[in-house]
């Protein structure tokens, strides 16, 4: 039983990063109905931002608590990355919005080559481990062990996936958005800035994935190459719940993390990737909305 | 259409100016220069292997060559060398052999990890090129696959997995007292996969049973699925002869989720790399490997302090083991008195003893050197002697 609740508590934290990925190529997906193939290193270079606040915070002089360190690296981490996104979109996306679609995807594929490898040039390949924000400590209940990473990232993901579904089912802006992904020639006529909130959605997708980010590294080490697999993952999370869907999204990333964790206990290691990709095929054949993707769903 | 027409006048200029380059540099007489192959780990998973190969190559290199060059049948060339980066793949690493093999290089040392050693020794051997692996510990790659011969083209500096599987489960049994040992290894990689199953063999064989035998792929960085088996098991000691750039991870990992067994690895750990990474959490940990820099000889000890000046850090066993392999090359070299491939590799394999800064290497008649390993201790973070293990 112990060891049953062990397992799913990885899957769970695991699951959170994915699903926050997942959020953006979904988001995406909704209002523009392309892929977003640079997302993956978005979300790296978002954990790239934590760890050098991070150490120039915890080494500067001001000596700030756990708290507002985890806080001021999360800001910058969250700021910088929906920037980044921002700026992706204008210069790279944007231009090609009455292009054939193929060709905002191969677009996307290359920035997201350009920023492993001038990631790789310019900071170096050396993994690198996220400085200890906040104090690592361990609970114990019972035969069950969550350290305090684990911890953080189960609640602040599910925090912030219940602000994301807020935005864009309470506020104006997100009825905007959904407004778009609606339908993006009869919104403008509406009155709403179509530019302004396709951007927004990138830098809200990245935001999301910077979060992520900060929880991931955290945990784990971070490469110029780690968006590649991650962001592979999300997508497979995206798709199974259903690409356009933010709940689905949300539940998928959920599943992946179940595939990560419980692949290796039932079947060899090496089977995980397998096992994720199969899921996306399975998918794909029966049932290419996904759990919750439905012609007429909410999408955004 | 205009412009179409010059772009292509424009290629096929260019196109001509490099052919005739090239033809006029085939033409030109061979200046006094051998050049020496590396093949490296420069980026993917262990750029800090990479690094330290590049290292002690360019360090081995500059020495011959402030000595005016190695002296070949009575005339002295410079050496040169050429890098290519083989980003820890082993079809890259194949690539690089053969590009370097059309380079027309002498000898090619490198590649280090294994599983980059194993495809590029293919390839070395079938164009009977020259190779020595500074790090590769695997079997396999100084064995030919399809004969399970020794190859003919194929060495190394390092000892082999064979060996330091038994030095790791002597120290496991006899100084670690483990009952309950616990191995986690990558089953995607040809050097932790050799390793893990010879001190699961050497366990079980003094009639210890290995309670939890966990593996993962190459690149996993969540290892909770693994680790959680393993403390089920109530395993008293794991064994990790994963590389340095994984291990703090699993190191971490497994602490966080409450494993409070002895922990330790083999030679894949020994870069100060790892002590980055891990901090204080890999601190009193064991790991077997090539050499210490506090008990060095003193040919060792004028190898640190040349390194230490020329990069300002302490060499790892990879730097120490390309030094040494640059050394081997270099005796080949000047024992096989002309500048041929053929020759190099005779002179290579007639070496029986070397005395390099990782100690002396004993060959037996292949390319796989007999020599002792040190057990390391991770202390204060720094790397400390704790014993030698004869072969």
């Amino acid at each position: 039983m112990g060891l049953a609740v062990q397992y799913l508590l990885n899957a769970l934290q695991v699951g959170s990063v994915y699903a926050l990925i997942a959020l953006g190529y979904t988001m995406v997906y909704g209002i523009l109905t392309m892929i977003n193939f640079a997302h993956g290193d978005i979300f790296m270079v978002s954990t790239y931002i934590a760890f050098f606040v991070g150490v120039a915070l915890l080494g500067s002089a001001l000596h700030l608590g756990a708290v507002p360190v985890f806080l001021a690296t999360m800001l910058a981490a969250v700021l910088g990355t929906a920037t980044l996104a921002a700026v992706i979109e204008r210069v790279a996306y944007k231009p090609l919005r009455q292009a054939p679609r193929v060709s905002a995807v191969i677009t996307a594929l290359g920035v997201g080559l350009f920023l492993e490898n001038f990631t790789l040039a310019t900071i170096g390949p050396e993994p690198r481990f996220l400085p200890p924000l906040v104090p690592v400590g361990r609970i114990v209940l019972g035969g069950v062990v969550i350290s305090t990473v684990q911890a953080q990232t189960i609640v602040l993901s599910a925090l912030v996936m219940l602000l994301l579904d807020t935005i864009v089912r309470r506020t104006m802006t997100g009825m905007a958005m959904r407004a778009v992904s609606w339908d993006k020639f009869t919104a403008p006529l509406m009155g709403v800035p179509v530019d302004r909130i396709i951007t927004l959605t990138f830098a809200l997708g990245a935001s999301i994935a910077a979060v992520g980010g900060v929880l991931y590294g955290m945990a784990y080490t971070i490469d110029p190459y780690m968006g590649i697999r991650i962001g592979w993952w999300a997508f497979i999370s995206a798709v199974v719940g259903g690409i356009g869907n933010i709940r689905g999204a949300m539940i998928g990333g959920y599943i992946l993390g179940a595939v990560e964790i419980f692949t290796p206990i039932l079947l060899p290691s090496t089977y995980r990737d397998f096992v994720a990709f199969s899921l996306l095929l399975v998918f794909l054949i029966f049932r290419p909305t996904g759990i919750l993707g439905r012609p007429v769903a909410m999408k955004v | 259409m205009r412009r179409r027409s010059l772009l292509v006048a424009a290629v096929v200029v260019v196109v001509a100016a490099v052919i005739v380059v090239l033809a006029v540099r085939s033409r030109a007489p061979t200046p006094a220069v051998i050049r020496i192959g590396l093949n490296a780990e420069l980026t993917g998973g262990i750029p800090v292997v990479g690094a330290s190969c590049k290292n002690g190559a360019e360090l081995a290199v500059e020495e011959v060559n402030a000595a005016g060059g190695l002296e070949v049948g009575g005339r002295k060339y410079r050496v040169e060398l050429l890098v290519e980066d083989n980003e820890d793949k082993a079809e890259s690493a194949a690539a690089a052999a053969h590009k370097l093999n059309t380079a027309g290089v002498l000898l090619m040392i490198g590649p280090n990890a294994s599983r980059n050693a194993i495809p590029a020794a293919e390839v070395a051997e079938s164009a009977k090129l020259p190779m020595i692996s500074p790090w590769s510990t695997a079997v396999k790659t100084t064995i030919d696959a399809a004969t399970g011969q020794p190859k003919k083209f194929v060495f190394r500096a390092a000892f082999i997995d064979d060996f330091q599987g038994v030095v790791a489960a002597k120290f496991a049994l006899q100084e670690l007292k483990t009952t309950r040992p616990a191995v986690l290894y990558d089953v995607a990689s040809e050097y932790n996969k050799g390793i893990a199953e010879v001190y699961k063999k050497t366990i079980e064989a003094a009639g210890v049973s290995v309670v939890a035998f966990e593996t993962y792929t190459t690149g996993d960085k969540d290892f909770s699925s693994q680790l959680t088996k393993i403390r089920a098991a109530g395993a008293d000691s794991l064994f990790l002869p994963n590389y340095y750039s994984e291990v703090p991870l699993q190191v971490q990992q497994a602490r966080r989720l409450g494993f409070t067994g002895v922990i330790f690895g083999s030679d894949s750990w020994g870069n100060l790399e790892l002590i980055t990474l891990c901090g204080k959490e890999c601190e009193g940990l064991y790991f077997t490997t090539h050499y210490a820099t506090d008990i060095a000889t003193p040919k060792a000890q004028a190898f640190i302090k040349a390194y230490e000046s020329k990069y300002g850090k302490t060499p790892d066993d990879v730097a120490a083991l390309t030094y040494d392999s640059f050394g081997l090359a270099f005796q080949a070299i000047r024992a096989a008195g002309r500048v041929d491939r053929q020759a190099v590799r005779d002179a290579l394999a007639g070496i029986t003893q070397y005395e390099g800064v990782t100690g002396v290497m004993q060959f037996k008649g292949t390319g796989d050197p007999v020599k002792s390993a040190v057990i390391i201790q991770i202390k204060e973070g720094k790397f400390r002697y704790h014993s030698t293990a004869q072969p």
